[in-house]
């Protein structure tokens, strides 16, 4: 994880490379950054009412966050996500909630995003 | 808070991302292409690299620092870069008595076409808390020492109002081309937690 930044003394980071490091972690995290961007061009929602609801999200998280507790950004953006979609009601959590019930029952080595399902 | 060492138990979100990215594209709300974009653009396209082309023309033309001052969002899209969260970029400039560093204490808002996506130490409680509290020790555990005489501001970023900071030009660089220039400005000086230095 040497992309990890710290808030040590050694944070003076160049341009590295094109974008300067790593943005997301894990895939998921590109897919829910994607989405939310996405529908905010698509102007399904305002990227404000988005920024409000993860203003939101994140002012919970830390009220309840146990301090040992790893911050996870996008855990926040993808709730903030969540609550705006369903909220709107573009999708509902019952419909949300059974496509996940379906994702976990689909067979071994069928239980990642395939980059070219689509 | 420098590492975040996921537990194994940590149950991941990833079938709910996939689940409700699968919802959407199945009601038409989305293409997947469309994800594949923004996220294309942002690991790869759109970074400090931006950023740094604008601090070094300001550097080297006086015209453009002064309508860069005036309407950041406006004189950076002479460069090309507008999008998302490039609305209302405000240009704070260091000069020899006062540094600016910037800070989102609400959430997380940075001007994506400059800066590209903010690192996570942006982003972290600590951060956004201490900078604001303690900014003069913080930037020193960051690596920057800042002279007493020099006043330190820090700026909250919000959808109204997102900050850049115009860093100083460091001494010796009369020699240096803009791209030249560009090389050396870092991202973390244009948030403010750095200064330039050459070599």
């Amino acid at each position: 994880m040497s992309l990890v930044e710290n808030l040590g003394t050694d944070s003076i980071t160049s341009l590295p490379r094109l974008n300067g490091e790593l943005v997301f972690k894990e895939p998921w995290e590109s897919r829910a950054f994607g989405m939310a961007a996405a529908l905010a061009d698509l102007g399904v929602f305002d990227w404000s009412d988005f920024q409000a609801s993860l203003i939101e999200t994140i002012a919970e998280r830390e009220s309840t966050r146990d301090e040992a507790e790893p911050y996870r950004y996008y855990d926040c953006w993808f709730a903030a996500l969540e609550k705006l979609v369903v909220g709107r009601g573009l999708v509902s959590k019952q419909d949300l909630d059974e496509m996940v019930t379906d994702f976990c029952k689909r067979p071994h080595g069928h239980d990642h995003r395939h980059e070219h399902d689509h | 808070m420098t590492e975040n060492p996921r537990p194994t138990d940590y149950p991941s979100p990833q079938l709910r991302v996939e689940a409700l990215e699968a919802l959407l594209v199945e009601r038409g709300l989305v293409k997947p292409e469309m994800l594949d974009g923004f996220i294309n653009r942002y690991v790869n396209d759109v970074g400090p690299m931006n950023g740094a082309k604008v601090v070094a023309k300001a550097w080297v033309d006086p015209d453009f620092r002064k309508r860069l001052i005036e309407s950041g969002t406006e004189a950076i899209k002479e460069l090309g870069f507008e999008g998302p969260q490039g609305e209302h970029i405000v240009v704070v400039e260091n000069t020899a008595t006062v540094h600016n560093v910037v800070v989102c204490t609400l959430c997380s808002c940075y001007p994506w076409p400059l800066l590209g996506l903010p690192p996570d130490w942006y982003k972290d409680p600590a951060y956004r808390s201490r900078v604001v509290r303690e900014p003069r020790k913080l930037l020193g555990e960051m690596g920057l020492d800042l002279a007493d005489e020099v006043e330190i501001q820090v700026w909250d970023s919000s959808a109204e109002n997102r900050y850049f900071v115009l860093p100083n030009r460091p001494k010796r660089t009369e020699g240096l081309s803009e791209d030249e220039l560009a090389a050396i400005i870092t991202r973390d000086a244009m948030v403010g937690v750095a200064v330039v230095k050459v070599g």
